[in-house]
């Protein structure tokens, strides 16, 4: 592995000797040196041992650029040199972009018709998700009874460990957080009202239907997603089976009807869950906390925390199946939809109860 | 029948392979050897353990029992540093390419050239995947799309084109012409003999494709009741009374390519070479 770079006494300039293995491995510095020789160049290689084409395409983009003089080299190698010369296309490495300012413009440009098609398109799959549901109520035989209970179990049952833990803690956080601070007015009786109505009135299904988001919401769009790509869905299309009917709407239906009945499972369990803290810390029996929580919460909160979750459910379904179905080219695209629909179901989650939130202010119930 | 030529410098040795998934057994006892500078065809019915046995010979899947040797190292049981050494002398094409999605092709022939040479300047390095690319038969336009843009041929080519980024001595091809049609099909065959006698490379390959066997391969490896039952010139292999090798070879596949191999004149190793 010697180099020997020897500059030439005669008038033709430099010449450039390479010895020995002249392959990937030492393709970086010998381009380097090469670079560092005067023109014009000859380059010797009369003593290469052995050659890549790593190794022939450096001599050879010095020939090209540099009109460098080859001499000595052997059968083998000229006939490498030939190779990499018919296969000297250059080609791009990245797609072009355009540069700073216009890229920026560009992306922003991209971006709110990004926004606007997903809009028009999620407008689009809700219309044939009632499409479906259109066709399905004309032909009930078609109504796939089994998907549905399947959907069940998974977005439902399943969720009622991991759901139920989680009221239960945010129910003790909320009555330890509002003791500590109703405890300077001697005020800590007022913990139950805190509980009660929060969990009741938003916690309890907003929290539910975060987790859900997570969890079912996620999933649907990984699983749609993938049966894209792997054309599963196209294979169903071809068949005559509508994927609307037999993906989305199960999915839809069991989020739609499972919601009110997790966010109610969680609103109990908030609500024990603050129970016990009030009765270990503040020593208040889980007799007189029940009572008291039927004094202090109306009727309406219920109905107010119930009404939502069905709601809710349906928005986190819709974005789920509707990135779900987004996917067209490869497996990263379904990692974005996936998250994309988390976020984006979460956000419309948000947003709507807001809106309900104010609505059902003004109609009286507070 | 399962004789190794008598000048064979072994590339690829393996001997006692034994390979199972749960009760089912994959290989058992398989032995083959590979020799320098040719192409050897690995043929076999669906489901004998071709992909296992190129898997455990890439170091993929860690046999029962047996030993592999590939290029003069030992492949079992290797740590993670003397294997890369081993792994910079051979490039792999898998069945379905294998590009990385989020890289366009010239940045996926870069990738194994970034592992182990990361001090080639960035003008360097690019103009490696643009030869790489043309050696492959790909155009200079391939270079700057991602994998989901090409068609099937051009995936193949664009693995060919990573497989051969480090000039490599020794080329493991899965099925390289499934899912091809038969004019892309033949052309890719012509692309690797070319580039294996350019390149002087070894070649593992696996395929179900006759014709790459009559156009292309030196010598075949048949893979039957868990062992290779047969190795040899295609001429060897058609004197075999193996139920198997002669419904594979004197079916009405098998003759159809035959006759096409004739009519080019092209069967190698046997009758003229």
């Amino acid at each position: 592995m010697d180099r020997d770079p020897q500059e030439g006494a005669d008038d033709d300039g430099a010449t450039y000797r390479m010895a020995g293995s002249i392959t990937i491995s030492r393709a970086a510095s010998t381009a380097r040196e090469i670079a560092a020789e005067p023109d014009p160049l000859t380059i010797d290689l009369g003593d290469v041992r052995n050659m890549d084409t790593v190794g022939a395409w450096i001599v050879h983009r010095t020939v090209r650029d540099r009109n460098a003089k080859i001499v000595g080299a052997s059968t083998e190698v000229k006939s490498l040199l030939e190779q990499v010369a018919e296969a000297d296309h250059p080609a791009r490495v990245r797609p072009e972009e355009p540069a700073g300012f216009i890229r920026m413009l560009v992306e922003l440009g991209e971006w709110v018709a990004e926004i606007g098609v997903t809009l028009v398109g999620l407008l689009g799959f809700f219309g044939a998700t009632l499409i479906g549901f259109a066709n399905l109520i004309r032909r009930p035989k078609r109504f796939r009874v089994n998907a549905v209970i399947q959907r069940f179990d998974v977005v439902g049952v399943r969720a009622l460990g991991i759901i139920g833990l989680m009221s239960f803690l945010i129910g003790i956080v909320i009555a330890q957080q509002g003791a500590v601070q109703l405890q300077q007015f001697g005020a800590e009786i007022y913990t139950i009202n805190l509980i009660g109505r929060i969990t009741v009135r938003e916690l309890g299904t907003l929290m539910t239907a975060i987790m859900v988001a997570g969890r079912s919401g996620s999933a649907f769009a990984a699983q749609i997603g993938t049966m894209k790509i792997t054309e599963e869905i196209d294979a169903m299309r071809t068949i005559g089976v509508s994927p609307v009917e037999a993906l989305v709407i199960p999915r839809l239906i069991a989020t739609v009807v499972m919601m009110p009945l997790l966010a109610f499972w969680a609103i109990l369990l908030s609500l024990i869950g603050g129970g016990i803290f009030v009765w270990l810390d503040l020593g208040i029996p889980p007799l007189t906390y029940i009572q008291r929580l039927q004094e202090v919460i109306p009727i309406t909160d219920l109905w107010i925390g119930i009404i939502k979750a069905p709601v809710f459910g349906f928005i986190i379904a819709l974005a789920g199946c509707f990135q779900g179905m987004l996917v067209e080219s490869n497996s990263e695209e379904v990692g974005t939809r996936t998250t994309t629909a988390v976020v984006q179901s979460i956000f419309l989650v948000i947003v709507l109860d807001s809106v309900f939130a104010v609505f059902f202010s003004s109609i009286g119930w507070r | 029948m399962t004789g190794i030529p008598k000048d064979c410098d072994p590339v690829i040795t393996v001997r006692g392979l034994s390979n199972s998934f749960g009760e089912q057994v994959i290989h058992d006892n398989l032995d083959l050897t590979v020799c320098r500078g040719e192409i050897l065809g690995v043929v076999g019915g669906s489901g004998t353990g071709k992909s296992v046995l190129m898997r455990s010979i890439i170091g993929l899947q860690t046999p029962g029992a047996g030993e592999v040797e590939v290029l003069g190292e030992n492949m079992i049981d290797r740590n993670e540093d003397e294997a890369k050494n081993i792994r910079r002398r051979w490039g792999i094409l898998f069945q379905n390419g294998a590009l990385f999605s989020t890289l366009t092709v010239a940045e996926n022939v870069e990738v194994p050239i970034r592992e182990y040479f990361p001090f080639i300047d960035k003008q360097l390095m690019d103009e490696i995947a643009s030869y790489k690319i043309a050696m492959s038969g790909l155009r200079a336009d391939a270079g700057p799309k991602y994998p989901s843009e090409l068609s099937g041929g051009m995936i193949k080519r664009a693995g060919l084109a990573r497989a051969l980024a480090l000039d490599p001595e020794l080329l493991f091809l899965d099925e390289p012409t499934a899912g091809l049609d038969p004019i892309a099909a033949a052309a890719f065959d012509d692309l690797i003999r070319s580039l294996q006698k350019k390149l002087d490379l070894t070649v593992f390959l696996i395929t179900h494709d006759l014709d790459t066997l009559y156009a292309i391969c030196d010598r075949v490896a048949v893979l039957a009741d868990k062992k290779v039952i047969a190795v040899g010139t295609i001429p060897d292999l058609l004197a075999s009374d193996h139920p198997w090798i002669q419904e594979y070879f004197n079916g009405p596949r098998g003759r159809a390519a035959k006759d096409t191999a004739e009519r080019d004149g092209e069967i190698v190793g046997g009758v003229e070479a």
